[in-house]
């Protein structure tokens, strides 16, 4: 199943354990292009840790993480990124003493070592693509504001955004939408539609509603193993996911 | 947008800064002081290269270093061996038992230049030795911490431990280094005598044009999309990384450089002074050294200038009376940086002075347009 083409990332047998205790059980799961997955499960169930895992936070115990056929357990966080994963933190994690302009400059694809950080010019095409991207996220008219001026949601895009102008192939959320108001959660709904059109995107996300709009597939996690995998009502309807999750 | 390209360049203030404090250091001093004096200032500017190293690593980047002395004394006796070896020729050395070596080497029973110091005999090998050993030294000691998430305190005490065995060796050595008493008696550089009067003179401006060189290299650095990165590493380090940075290999670098500039002030202090000792890099004056650049303002880099400038000359002015007062007032001058205002001598000019300097120019302006 593996040897498909269509999976960018295929986990297999992850497993991670904390003196002892396996946080990550053995899960394997296989994601397309171009597919919207969602992760759900109940606190504690590891979800945030098969994140750390794929984006090289944590190092796993055993098993192996290949996108688009390269393994990614042994490399470091920014080569992982290099090679097109982009993951969005649970709390919004952004540069909160630049502006709006500069945490977007700094996520763009050029000038990553120290030498092109020295000699990186904030040419025309920086400049179009930051605007381009502030667009998207609804950020336009702050570009020049200093980040942490923003509020929760409006910071949530901006990681989102800063996601984005890196390109990554797959990109990771972890709740996206958690503290955000009804108007707010619906725009971002908006956003993941337009911005999922060339990449795979895997979340995490509580709000079922939320997970409805958006997922084409959903994987629920329970004590580090996974529980049940498929569309929505499918997963809705099984009744181990009822017992451990839904029916509480 | 054309807000932020401009906010970007904005070397207005910048230049009138640095064309203040060029006339400063370049004309009003040299005019009021005498040659004594002025030579001090000397000295105290050597301390701003350090604290113009410290406000980026440790202003920009978190990184604080407790032990910056290392690099100042790499600087420091490299150029003091030179000068040594130049000054214990065959000819002034006649009356050692081993002529031709440096005094404290005779008086320690060596007979025989030791091979560390053989390179300083060529001046070019100690420039590059000036610039390259702290970048060096500075690399390993970085590559070991931050390859391995060393930071934060952890780092300060390290650099801090550094700092203490580095003297701990210097004085033990005392064959090779000098020992406690340092490097002492240099005379000449490349036949040319620094203990006059008019190389005095003349070493105070090479030092204040290498300081402005190295400010100008320090602006470049903060103003360049590494400067924003190291601010950006201090608010969320983990960000960075998963924004593809490999963030070490910047904490290295900044590092190297803070290691770089102290090493130059370093350098000119053995030149203005006339000597090099282990009392420059030990604990107290790594720690002083952190002081200038808090009392300055550890982000601004005329305000590390100035606050190793005004710290320095403090310190003179009380050990000139009351000798055993001086570390008390540095501890509570420090706690009254960290309590009562915290950006240091930069942060109270931009909140107190540089308003009330831009509406009386708004004032002047509105005057002239009326008329």
């Amino acid at each position: 199943m593996s040897q498909q083409k269509d999976f960018v990332l295929s986990i297999e047998g992850l497993t991670v354990s904390f003196d002892g205790f396996k946080a990550v059980n053995d899960v394997s799961l296989y994601i397309e292009e171009e597919e919207i997955r969602v992760i759900i499960g109940p606190n504690g169930a590891g979800k945030t840790t098969v994140l750390d895992l794929i984006c090289g936070k944590t190092q796993s115990t055993s098993g192996s993480i290949k996108f688009k056929g390269k393994e990614l357990t042994k490399l470091k966080e920014h080569e992982i990124v290099h090679a097109g994963v982009g993951r969005k933190f649970q709390n919004p994690s952004i540069y909160e003493d630049l502006t709006v302009f500069e945490n977007l400059e700094l996520s763009y694809p050029k000038g990553k070592n120290v030498w092109g950080a020295l000699t990186f010019s904030r040419d025309q095409k920086v400049i179009d693509k930051v605007n381009e991207i502030a667009s998207m996220i609804f950020l336009d008219e702050m570009l020049d504001n200093p980040a942490n001026l923003l509020s929760h949601g409006q910071k949530q895009w901006l990681e989102i955004g800063m996601l984005l102008i890196q390109d990554p192939e797959l990109l990771m959320l972890d709740e996206p939408v958690a503290g955000m108001s009804v108007s707010e959660r619906k725009k971002t709904a908006e956003l993941l539609q337009k911005i999922t059109k060339d990449r795979s995107v895997l979340v995490i996300e509580h709000d079922m509603h939320f997970v409805e709009e958006i997922a084409d597939r959903v994987t629920v996690l329970h004590q580090g193993k996974v529980l049940s995998e498929g569309s929505m009502e499918k997963v809705q309807s099984d009744p181990k996911v009822i017992e451990v999750y839904l029916g509480h | 947008m054309l807000q932020t390209k401009l906010k970007d360049l904005a070397p207005k203030n910048d230049l009138i800064n640095l064309a203040i404090l060029a006339a400063l250091l370049l004309i009003v001093l040299p005019l009021l002081f005498d040659i004594f004096r002025l030579n001090l200032i000397g000295k105290y500017l050597t301390f701003a290269f350090v604290a113009v190293g410290l406000m980026l690593s440790w202003g920009l980047g978190g990184i604080l270093s407790l032990g910056q002395g290392i690099f100042f004394g790499i600087g420091g006796y490299a150029m003091a061996m030179f000068l040594k070896l130049e000054a214990s020729s065959p000819e002034n050395t006649s009356i050692q038992s081993t002529p031709g070596i440096p005094d404290f080497m005779d008086w320690n029973q060596l007979t025989e230049l030791p091979w560390f110091w053989e390179p300083f005999h060529s001046f070019g090998f100690t420039v590059f030795a000036i610039f390259v050993l702290p970048a060096l030294f500075a690399y390993i000691i970085g590559a070991a911490m931050f390859k391995r998430r060393v930071g934060g305190v952890y780092f300060a005490i390290i650099t801090q431990a550094i700092a203490a065995i580095l003297t701990i060796l210097i004085i033990g050595q005392q064959g090779f280094t000098g020992g406690v008493n340092g490097i002492t008696d240099l005379r000449t550089l490349l036949g040319w005598d620094i203990r006059t009067d008019s190389a005095k003179y003349i070493l105070y401006f090479v030092n204040v044009f290498l300081l402005i060189g190295v400010m100008i290299a320090a602006q470049y650095i903060r103003k360049s999309k590494l400067g924003r990165l190291l601010v950006a590493m201090r608010d969320s380090e983990d960000r960075v990384r998963f924004s593809g940075y490999d963030v070490s290999n910047f904490k290295i670098f900044i590092f190297c450089i803070a290691g770089v500039f102290s090493s130059i002030g370093g350098a000119m202090f053995t030149l203005q002074v006339g000597f090099m000792s282990p009392s420059l890099i030990g604990i107290v004056p790594s720690i002083e050294m952190v002081i200038f650049a808090a009392v300055g303002g550890n982000l601004s880099i005329f305000g590390a200038v100035y606050g190793a400038l005004i710290v320095n000359w403090a310190k003179t002015i009380l050990s000139e009376s009351y000798p055993e007062l001086w570390l008390f007032a540095m501890g509570a001058l420090f706690i009254a940086v960290v309590l009562a205002f915290p950006k240091g001598l930069a942060g109270l000019y931009s909140v107190h002075i540089q308003p009330w300097i831009d509406k009386k120019i708004v004032e002047i302006q509105n005057k002239k347009a009326k008329k």
